[in-house]
């Protein structure tokens, strides 16, 4: 029931289109995209994983949301790799009778996927590559589903 | 050979992703490394996956033959 996946491409159009069209039963459909912020200086970004722990570690995160809330559909697509300003880096998307729980479903994943997944990310300015350290807001958001 | 593999700002540090080492327990393998790489791996922050599992504690740990230990420093993913 859960569709995740990591990809070095993510085209958030046609995946959103196609969850919809998945999930037409579903009475409330909530999408998260995540993208690459313009300005700041900022050239690109790179999302480094680990193979043997990223992608179980969001499908382990998928079940969890899943036992969380009555969803009719989960989708995670979370991009690796050089990114770009404006480029998306992460969809969420989840499909439930009932909207709250689509909206309480895709926000607990996310918090997650932003403190706990297994990613590393590094940013490109004029001087150079830096290695993004995590922000404590991440992890106080976490503290909301304890 | 078993591998370290290096996550995050600990490749830059490290100068590769992947280091082959000898089979051995795992103090034993990190004192032959570079004295300041070893002292980031030992780093309170960092957490370490032995193929694919998290261990909470590498003492006793002996590297054998096709193992991976990576080492990952805090995710800042999403």
């Amino acid at each position: 029931m859960a569709d995740v996946r990591l990809e070095t491409a993510l085209d958030p159009v046609a995946e959103i289109a196609a969850f919809n069209a998945r999930y037409a039963t579903s009475g409330g459909i909530v999408t998260f995209l995540g993208q690459v912020r313009e300005g700041g200086g900022v050239e690109a970004l790179e999302l480094k994983h680990y193979g043997p722990m990223t992608l179980p570690g969001m499908t382990d995160l998928a079940r969890i949301t899943q036992l969380r809330w009555p969803l009719d559909g989960l989708l995670i697509v979370h991009r690796h790799g050089v990114m770009h300003p404006g480029d998306p880096i992460v969809l969420v998307a989840a499909a439930a009778r009932h909207r709250r729980d689509a909206f309480a479903a895709a926000d607990f994943a996310m918090d997650h996927l932003k403190s706990e997944s297994w990613f590393w990310k590094r940013e490109k300015t004029a001087t150079g590559w830096r290695w993004i350290e995590p922000r404590p807001e991440d992890h106080e958001d976490l503290e909301r589903w304890r | 050979m078993p591998r370290l593999v290096f996550l995050g700002k600990l490749e830059d540090i490290a100068g590769t992703a992947e280091l082959t080492v000898a089979p051995g327990p795992v103090e034993q393998i990190l004192a032959t490394l570079d004295r300041a790489l070893a002292i980031e791996l030992l780093g309170e922050k960092v957490r370490m996956a032995l193929n694919g599992s998290l261990i909470t504690d590498m003492g006793g740990v002996t590297l054998r033959e096709g193992d991976e230990l990576a080492f990952l420093p805090p995710v800042s993913g999403g």
